[in-house]
């Protein structure tokens, strides 16, 4: 039973989807479809004051005036490109939280990529490193005597024969 | 695998570590100096001339407003503070700002987002420091000029550029240590 509610709590989280989205009512647009373009485009505009939520995302009075100018710029028939680049000359590269491609943002594109490649020569270093282990003495006449006897039982009763005690009593 | 690269390895996890704790410890310690400020966003508006605007006076205050057109050309730098009297580090640097007006350095104010009589009271029982101030009840003006909180400070040059941004309070540190310097800079 105990261990039924715990795996309701944790799947909890998954069949609740993603956070509700703060808009109030009275500051929608009449168009679903304009709305819908408010709504995805505000996702990707940082609320400056939290810095780690969307304008959609947060209650804070600046995020709501960001909601509101966004939904004015769309109703005057701006696209989503002429909105984003309204106010990333305003609060510049910050408020986008998918930051653009430039060569001051390259060390933050690139670090997943230089990250799998310093992986991948770790683990090329850590292979060739375990091919170089010395390869192990040769058998000696004895060693190679006693090798056949063994791999001779293996091959099965049917070729070897019976294992029988052999004539210096070792067996085979 | 041998001991010394095994010894490497097992150490690499206490190195990061301690690396980490280096790192955050000097930031911590750097902002609590004032040094590091981690909401110091450069302002997407340096090197530029502030956006155009026109805002009303605040009501019975006897200050003039000011717009954009005002702030083009007056031949010295001036500062432009973004407050409102419900924020409660602004009554922090306002001392700062008083003497900066005593000492003859131009200041203007906009009160952002708040009531007329609070903007009216504030400034009756802490002192007014603007040569200039209007009022953005609605915030649209703040939001072009890229303002994400108040209380945020502008510097324009004598050609009316905007050089510097400072969002937080100017401090006595603030004022000593960076503004006096811009202003000389850019005088």
């Amino acid at each position: 039973m105990s261990f039924l509610m715990l795996l309701v709590l944790l799947l909890a989280p998954l069949l609740a989807g993603p956070a509700v989205a703060v808009t109030s009512p009275g500051d929608m647009l009449p168009d679903p479809v304009l709305e819908d373009r408010a709504r995805n485009l505000g996702r990707e505009i940082r609320c400056m004051v939290c810095q780690n939520q969307s304008i959609e995302d947060s209650e804070v009075g600046l995020a709501r005036d960001l909601r509101l100018l966004v939904r004015e710029r769309i109703s005057a028939g701006d696209s989503d490109r002429e909105v984003k680049s309204f106010l990333h000359a305003r609060y510049g590269d910050f408020v986008l939280l998918r930051p653009p491609f430039a060569w001051n943002t390259l060390i933050l594109w690139a670090t997943p990529l230089v990250a799998l490649l310093v992986g991948f020569g770790l683990i090329l270093l850590a292979r060739r490193g375990s091919a170089s282990t010395p390869a192990p003495a040769p058998l000696n006449a004895e060693e190679q005597r006693r090798l056949a006897e063994i791999e001779a039982a293996l091959r099965g009763p049917a070729m070897a024969g019976p294992l029988r005690p052999k004539k210096d009593g070792t067996k085979a | 695998m041998t001991p010394t690269s095994r010894r490497l390895l097992l150490s690499a996890p206490f190195a990061i570590a301690a690396v980490g704790g280096v790192g955050f410890y000097t930031a911590l310690n750097r902002q609590r100096t004032g040094a590091y400020n981690p909401r110091g966003v450069p302002s997407a508006l340096i090197g530029q001339a502030p956006p155009d605007f026109t805002l009303p006076a605040l009501p019975e205050s006897g200050v003039e407003p000011f717009g954009s057109a005002d702030l083009r050309g007056i031949g010295r730098p001036v500062l432009v503070n973004f407050w409102a009297s419900w924020c409660v580090p602004c009554i922090i640097e306002h001392p700062q700002l008083m003497r900066l007006s005593r000492e003859g350095v131009p200041v203007f104010g906009i009160a952002y987002k708040d009531k007329a009589a609070d903007s009216l009271q504030f400034i009756r029982r802490h002192g007014n420091p603007f040569n200039r101030l209007a009022q953005d009840i609605p915030g649209r003006v703040a939001i072009d000029w890229g303002v994400f909180g108040v209380p945020e400070t502008y510097l324009l040059d004598a050609q009316g550029i905007i050089r510097w941004r400072y969002a937080g309070p100017i401090t006595d540190e603030v004022l000593e240590q960076d503004l006096r310097i811009l202003l000389r800079r850019y005088a």
